[in-house]
């Protein structure tokens, strides 16, 4: 019992050992005088910059702000890339009238659109969801079509056999089939929200975090600087763990999940 | 119980039955008539298009000539080589797929006939190759069909679970009675299980013989290894001919060909 307690504490620790040596060492640099505090604040002073703007409810405000426009901008992206691709995994006409549409839009980058956007929205709101909308839909469209074309026929012919069809072949065989393809699909899409907000948010606006990191880079307040950079990995974790329990609920039935709910019922 | 029925009116009809694929003929005017009730077994070398008349007869292809006539409203259940359950239900959902709602609990019955109930809520891929063989039997049992369809359902076993399994289909087959017909390649099975056995050759039903056997069959019986000779005789005597003179089965043709010599040891074993 109480080695398992260790043994799962141990599992737990071992993948944070690097980041917190990296953190010692990158501390008893800046103690030191090794890195000149202008060009890399010490990790003390970026937590003191981050409890500074907590307590003023700054980064409360600016978290909110990304967070929303990444969730919005996400919902739309991926719920579009969702929907075609289950139109064009679906039917042949779906797929002659859509897809070849689609693999030419995927080749845009999305910050390439960047000025058009800038034309057509403005600067405010709607031109960032707009952008992370772009990014998210093709990786969520890709793996969807791809995650029902190359669903096994065998169970399709079979399902078929059994009289099921329609609504129910879809609930019941095409999706879950398909869903841990539309679920690496969705945790790409994930990633590339936050890279399209980055930079979004550091061209025009006043809130979010992008916006905090370009601020500061006026002022030379390279704790900021480092503090909005740190927020932004940690935000990305954040969302990579909500995903992976995601995966490890949906796909509980896969094998290579069957150690993770071993793991939960003990 | 009724184990034959041989003054019964065939209830399913093939006529003229032809399939091909590009220039290869797989069925070529096959005539065949299955009485209701009756377990019969195909037979013949792979590629010989039994598999073929199998997928016709459920409906999953379409033949390129001739007629299929089966009754009005009959329910046709596949049980296939590999067990096609699906990977995301419980073993209890696959047997109740296609079931309605006030049904499920013929799933949980036809998964106790098999002996699976308390793996019901497991997932397919915990189970042994031969349980979930059991599960997709009891999945095509639940939906009580008029005309069960086992393709070549036990090949992928090993020897012992394959034996349990004859079993098992026998024991059901009686207490359902429904209509079977048993696509498999391995003779003693064949006469083992059935009624009665065609062989298909060159996409035509070339031997049609009754098993007039009490069951469950001795396998030792001596009228199980006459008919059981016949047939292998019948498969191997084009393998025979096909050959050039020089290799084994041609130079042992008086005693027994290999094949026959292989299911020989497996009785023995």
């Amino acid at each position: 019992m109480n080695s398992q307690i260790f043994n799962r504490i141990k599992t737990r620790a071992i993948p944070w050992i690097v980041p917190v040596l990296l953190l010692i060492l990158w501390q008893a640099a800046a103690e030191l005088d090794w890195i000149n505090q202008r060009v890399l604040p010490a990790p003390s002073n970026v937590i003191q910059a981050g409890w500074r703007l907590l307590i003023s409810g700054e980064l409360g405000h600016h978290l909110y702000a990304s967070f929303w426009r990444a969730a919005t901008g996400f919902a739309i992206g991926a719920g579009l890339g969702l929907l075609l691709g289950l139109i064009t995994g679906l039917s042949r006409i779906g797929e002659a009238l859509f897809d070849t549409s689609l693999q030419m839009l995927r080749n845009i980058p999305p910050l390439a659109i960047l000025p058009l956007v800038i034309l057509w929205f403005g600067i405010d709101e709607p031109a960032k969801i707009f952008l992370v909308a772009f990014g998210t839909l093709f990786p969520v469209y890709l793996n969807t079509y791809h995650g029902i074309r190359s669903l096994d026929k065998d169970l399709l012919e079979m399902a078929r056999s059994y009289d099921v069809s329609g609504k129910a072949l879809l609930l019941h065989v095409v999706l879950p089939g398909a869903l841990p393809s539309i679920l690496v699909g969705v945790r790409y899409a994930l990633s590339i929200a936050w890279i399209i907000l980055i930079v979004a948010e550091t061209l025009a606006t006043n809130s979010g975090i992008g916006y905090l990191a370009a601020n500061a880079r006026e002022f030379m307040q390279t704790d900021v600087v480092v503090l909005s950079i740190l927020l932004y990995a940690l935000l990305g974790k954040a969302v990579d763990i909500l995903v992976r329990r995601l995966e490890q609920r949906c796909l509980r039935w896969h094998p290579s999940y069957f150690h993770s709910q071993q793991g939960a019922s003990a | 119980m009724k184990l034959h029925h041989p003054t019964e009116r065939p209830q399913i009809r093939l006529e003229g039955l032809s399939r091909n694929f590009g220039a290869r003929t797989v069925l070529d005017s096959l005539e065949l008539k299955i009485p209701q009730g009756q377990f019969l077994a195909v037979v013949g070398r792979s590629g010989c298009g039994k598999s073929t008349l199998l997928r016709l007869l459920a409906g999953l292809d379409q033949p390129n000539g001739g007629t299929i006539a089966q009754p009005e409203g009959q329910t046709v259940r596949v049980m296939f080589q590999d067990a096609r359950l699906l990977p995301w239900k419980s073993v209890l959902d696959n047997v109740a797929l296609g079931l309605k709602t006030d049904q499920v609990k013929r799933a949980r019955a036809a998964l106790a006939e098999v002996g699976l109930a308390e793996r019901a809520h497991e997932w397919p891929t915990r189970l042994s190759g031969g349980q979930r063989q059991r599960v997709a039997l009891a999945r095509a049992l639940a939906h009580r069909p008029d005309l069960l369809l086992l393709d070549e359902p036990l090949g992928a076993l090993d020897a012992l679970t394959r034996l349990e399994m004859q079993g098992l289909i026998e024991r059901l087959w009686l207490a359902h009675g429904c209509t079977t017909v048993l696509v498999t390649h391995d003779v003693r099975e064949a006469v083992t299980l059935a009624d009665r056995v065609v062989l298909i050759e060159q996409g035509k039903v070339t031997v049609d013989l009754a098993i007039d056997l009490p069951r469950s069959r001795q396998i030792a019986d001596p009228r199980f290894v006459a008919l059981e000779q016949q047939l292998l005789a019948r498969l191997l005597h084009g393998q025979v001919a096909a050959r050039p003179a020089n290799t084994v089965c041609a130079s042992s043709a008086t005693s027994y060909p290999k094949a026959e010599l292989n299911t020989l040891v497996e009785q023995a074993g």
